[in-house]
């Protein structure tokens, strides 16, 4: 019951995490229309400012300063390079983001190297945020904190007692990525920019007629995107590790989600986050195969069936394809997205 | 007698907002009609609706006795109808000859084959010869379509429409920004081409309309308030009330 | 930017071209001697195929795909299955044929794959090929009977009978088959550039929405190019696995499709023979550039940023819009000026060279010591003077870039002008 309830919140603060990626990414997408390859790249350097940053000034205003900071990158990129490419189109906008996406990843291990970097953090987030203690008589319990010794043991050899911890870094990293959902919220509904962003997200065309200054609110849109994806990089990148591949490994994930979402709805990349989230967590942990299964039902299965790789196969090997499948399968049968209004 | 064209209560609802409410329609073959009405009226989204390129929130559409609401663009047409744009929607990196030679290859039979050369296909490259000659053209045989001049890219537009040997042919303000001396051209390359076909045009200048339709359609706020020959609707009052009024006038005095 | 050209050699020209073509194939390797010669030009045919059937997606179609590698990559393995089955007596064909083994891989996997990804297109239908990318190296490491696991599946490509003495032992034997299939597959897919598939997949990607209402279902159209365009990348496939005799995940990897986009651009996806510069770019790139400096990638990242800023119809439209300037006879008024970008710009490349070199040094091989080897020179990566030096020649070289390319662009501008009018002029004979 406890292994349920922690890595649902493990999964949903994953998830959150893809949120605060997503977000950005979609809010640039539908505002300017550039799927922007390099965002995992921004999330990447968001980290490694904040683990810089943190060394100099200290955790918790780097968590400030990077995001500002890579926020800033974004907007220059977006003056100096993307602006060029705008009146070309689509595609090269593309593709000038994926060559930035090539160019930030060396100069990443050139500057800090391709090692991964102890980004720790800061102690009053080190320890637990509060632990489940299921004991055998006495049932479900949670603590605050970190429960001490002996509530995880039972004096009793026989009574069974397991203890689950969900750190601290988890649950600020939901915290984070909530204010953040409510913020972002409350500037699209209730600002006056937020009001044309929202119009941006399904008619971009009409909002640049309208007379806005479009090139200056594209770079602040851009910079505001980035700056969001370097927010959860500090908090990513000291809660899981800071190293080169992390931009890989988030990447092809929140394109899935944005086009499992549907591209163009913040709606869509939050359902689609939380649920690529929880099936990933949910995943990884579980060992079944269908061999397992067929063996618990009882099923008398073939010497052949039994050597079948499908078959053999447990639900934790296949976690990693598992976003993938869903982009697959939401093609298949409902192209739009889970909540997709524009066509892209 | 059977219609090239028609419309049966045909509605269109964008979200909450009803665009088109009920519109009856029913074109003869051969006939010319001018859709005439104020900006913003849903001539166009009409169009879009008979072509395919939008779907219907209710009623039906028939060509040649056929239902052809629900279809896709290239079902319908294959079935006989093709129509042009407001803005000028040609392939801009291909040559004229190469633009109207693609739009005569599904109609000559040629489908998705990649097993013959285009070069060799006699067919294909004679109507593209003829079709250039026609829209007068041929004098830039292998200029780029996104080097030509205006008006010659809205000719070239009418030559993709036209280049299938659709029966019904729609036309979306097929003048548009044209000179007084290039539009009178363009009517009569209008006329030249869509010879004995149904056609119905989207237009502004009045005095193209009554020179040139059999009957006119006036649409506005998504309903048909007349659809008569031209000296009716010129005489009808709610029309003149709603729209032609001032417009009639000037054309009579012959000028606009 | 500039408008695209056509290029229209007479016929005469065209045998002229082919045979040329056909000749180099034939004749290189008795140029480059080496061993380390034959291994690139070998890569280099199969690069060149890879890359013009990339190119049917990006250039031809308008389709931008991030997983080409899946088809090539899934071509590599069921080739180096057959390859096995063949060393076991079990399959019957010879070696020579394996790569048509890898082209209907490539197609098969293309039927199934591309159905559900040309649903969509422009930025979806790129995402969706990322998509699919992953899912297939996902799926690499869990299927470790198809792909071998972590070391992959070998071959050996002396198996079955010998064809007319050969046994494809030596490495030029399996250049000079590489090279025939390089030449039917040039040819064929310069063919159907001329059919009507091939240029209603141009119309697809000048207006997909015009071509719906000429008849053509744009969906089918971009599918059946998928297919295509997955048969030919099949075999350059097929053709890897013969010419490596191993085949392991990352032939389907992200960096592998990444590559055939990079190179395909750079070589120009806007012109036919664009990518057969890339292919030939690449294999350089790989195999030379990698090991004359660990700073590679950095530059390639940075000249593809370049191109797709500056020049995005690539080395092949530069190519041709010199071609036309000195077919306009204009070529001698603007060659100074070209000399003179050339130039600043090697000062202002050497001194960020250096720089970047320094840092690279610093980074990864600061256990050997500090001076690092650079255009001759030696520099100290911890000297002061070194790096002051550097940025100095930088951003001299830099300002003086600056002041020719302004020079540089008012005389293209002045020429484009003339050539525009000569062409006008032209016209009302």
């Amino acid at each position: 019951m406890e292994f349920f309830i922690i890595s649902m919140l493990n999964g949903l603060s994953y998830g959150l995490l893809l949120f605060m990626l997503s977000s950005g990414l979609t809010l640039i997408f539908s505002m300017m229309g550039v799927l922007n390859f390099a965002h995992a790249s921004f999330y990447m350097i968001g980290a490694y400012f904040g683990y810089t940053l943190s060394g100099i000034v200290g955790f918790w205003p780097a968590l400030i300063l990077s995001p500002l900071l890579v926020g800033a990158c974004g907007a220059l990129f977006e003056r100096l390079s993307l602006r060029k490419v705008h009146p070309y189109g689509h595609v090269p906008e593309l593709l000038v983001t994926f060559g930035l996406s090539y160019v930030v990843l060396e100069l990443v291990q050139l500057i800090w190297g391709r090692v991964a970097v102890e980004f720790p953090p800061p102690p009053v987030l080190q320890g637990s945020a509060f632990t489940l203690i299921n004991h055998a008589t006495d049932g479900l319990r949670m603590v605050w904190g970190a429960a001490p010794a002996e509530m995880c043991s039972a004096a009793d050899p026989a009574v069974r007692v397991v203890c689950s911890r969900f750190p601290a870094t988890r649950a600020f990293m939901m915290a984070v990525a909530v204010l953040m959902l409510i913020a972002l919220w409350l500037l699209l509904t209730r600002t006056r920019i937020g009001l044309v962003i929202q119009a941006a997200l399904t008619h971009p065309e009409t909002v640049e007629a309208l007379g806005h200054n479009v090139p200056r609110v594209f770079m602040l849109v851009f910079g505001a995107g980035t700056g969001l994806a370097g927010l959860a990089g500090v908090i990513g990148g000291s809660t899981f590790v800071t190293e080169p591949a992390m931009a890989a490994t988030v990447g092809s994930v929140i394109f899935v989600v944005v086009v499992v979402g549907g591209m163009g709805s913040l709606a869509g990349a939050f359902l689609a986050s939380l649920v690529i989230g929880l099936i990933q967590t949910f995943a990884v942990a579980i060992d079944y195969s269908f061999l397992s299964f067929a063996r618990d039902m009882g099923w008398q299965l073939s010497a052949a069936t039994q050597e079948n790789t499908f078959a053999k196969l447990t639900v934790s090997q296949v976690a990693p394809i598992l976003p993938y499948l869903m982009l697959v399968l939401i093609l298949i049968f409902r192209p739009k997205g889970l909540l997709g209004t524009r066509e892209g | 007698m059977s219609y090239a064209l028609e419309l049966k209560d045909v509605r269109k609802s964008f979200g909450k907002t009803e665009i088109i409410r009920g519109v009856d329609l029913s074109v003869h073959a051969g006939e010319r009609v001018a859709v005439i009405g104020p900006n913003g009226a849903g001539k166009s989204t009409l169009f879009n609706l008979i072509s395919g390129r939008f779907g219907l929130t209710s009623g039906e559409i028939l060509l040649k006795g056929q239902r052809i609401d629900g279809k896709k663009p290239y079902e319908i047409n294959r079935m006989g109808l093709s129509r042009s744009f407001q803005i000028t929607n040609i392939f801009p990196k291909l040559s004229v000859f190469e633009n109207l030679r693609c739009s005569v290859l599904w109609s000559l039979g040629y489908k998705y084959t990649f097993l013959k050369a285009l070069s060799g296909l006699k067919d294909a490259n004679e109507r593209a010869e003829e079709l250039m000659e026609m829209i007068g053209l041929d004098k830039k045989r292998d200029t780029l379509a996104m080097n030509l001049t205006y008006a010659e890219q809205r000719a070239l537009e009418i030559g993709i429409t036209i280049a299938g040997g659709a029966e019904v042919i729609l036309l979306d303000e097929p003048t548009a920004g044209m000179s007084k001396s290039e539009t009178a051209r363009f009517i009569q390359l209008i006329r030249k081409v869509t010879e004995g076909r149904t056609l119905l045009t989207v237009e502004h200048d009045m005095g193209v309309v009554f020179g040139l339709a059999d009957r006119i359609a006036v649409v506005v706020y998504g309903e048909v308030l007349a659809f008569d020959t031209p000296e009716a609707v010129r005489a009808n009052a709610r029309v003149q009330e709603a729209y032609l009024g001032s417009v009639v006038a000037e054309a009579q005095a012959g000028g606009h | 930017m500039a408008a695209v050209y056509k290029f229209k050699p007479l016929n005469v020209g065209r045998w002229v071209i082919w045979s040329l073509f056909a000749l180099v194939l034939l004749v290189a390797p008795l140029l480059f001697t080496s061993n380390l010669s034959h291994t690139m030009l070998a890569q280099m045919g199969i690069a060149i195929i890879a890359c013009l059937s990339y190119n049917m997606l990006l250039g031809q179609g308008g389709m931008l795909s991030f997983g080409h590698a899946v088809y090539t990559g899934l071509g590599s393995y069921m080739a180096i299955h057959a390859l096995n089955m063949i060393s076991d007596g079990k399959l019957g064909i010879p070696v020579s044929l394996l790569p048509v083994v890898g082209g209907f891989s490539g197609m098969g996997f293309a039927i199934l794959l591309g159905w559900v990804t040309t649903r969509k297109s422009g930025t979806p239908f790129a995402m969706i090929t990322l998509g699919v990318a992953e899912l297939v190296f996902a799926m690499s490491l869990m299927f470790s009977e198809f792909f071998g696991g972590e070391a992959g599946v070998s071959g050996n490509r002396v198996a079955g009978q010998p064809f007319f003495g050969i046994t494809y032992g030596p490495q030029v034997q399996v250049y000079y088959l590489i090279a025939v299939y390089t030449f039917i597959c040039v040819a064929a897919m310069y063919a159907f550039t001329q059919t009507p598939l091939g240029r209603i997949l141009n119309a697809v990607r000048d207006n997909p929405e015009r071509v719906e209402f000429i008849g053509y279902n744009t969906q089918r159209v971009r599918y059946m190019a998928f297919i295509i365009s997955g048969f030919f990348a099949g075999i350059a496939g097929g053709l890897g696995a013969i010419n490596f005799e191993i085949v392991t995940a990352e032939v389907v990897g992200a960096a592998r499709s990444g590559g055939y986009l990079l190179f395909t651009f750079l070589g120009g996806a806007t012109f036919f023979f664009g990518p057969i510069i890339g292919g030939v770019l690449m294999i350089i790139a790989f195999v030379l550039l990698s090991e004359l400096t660990k700073a590679w990638l950095l530059y390639l990242g940075l000249i593809f940023l370049f191109m797709v800023m500056y020049a995005p119809g690539g080395i092949a439209s530069l190519i041709m819009m010199n071609l036309r300037v000195a077919k306009f006879g204009k070529l001698r008024q603007i060659w100074t000026s070209y000399l003179g970008l050339g130039l600043t710009a090697i000062v202002m490349l050497a001194g960020a060279g250096a720089m970047i070199e320094m840092v690279y040094h610093l980074q990864l091989n600061s256990a050997l010591g500090d001076s690092v080897k650079f255009m001759g020179m030696t520099l100290n990566s911890r000297g002061l003077d070194s790096w002051v030096g550097s940025a100095f020649v930088m951003l001299t070289g830099l300002g003086l870039f600056e002041l020719a390319r302004r020079q540089f662009a008012r005389e293209w501008g002045t020429i484009q002008e003339e050539i525009e009018k000569e062409i006008k002029r032209r016209e009302t004979l």
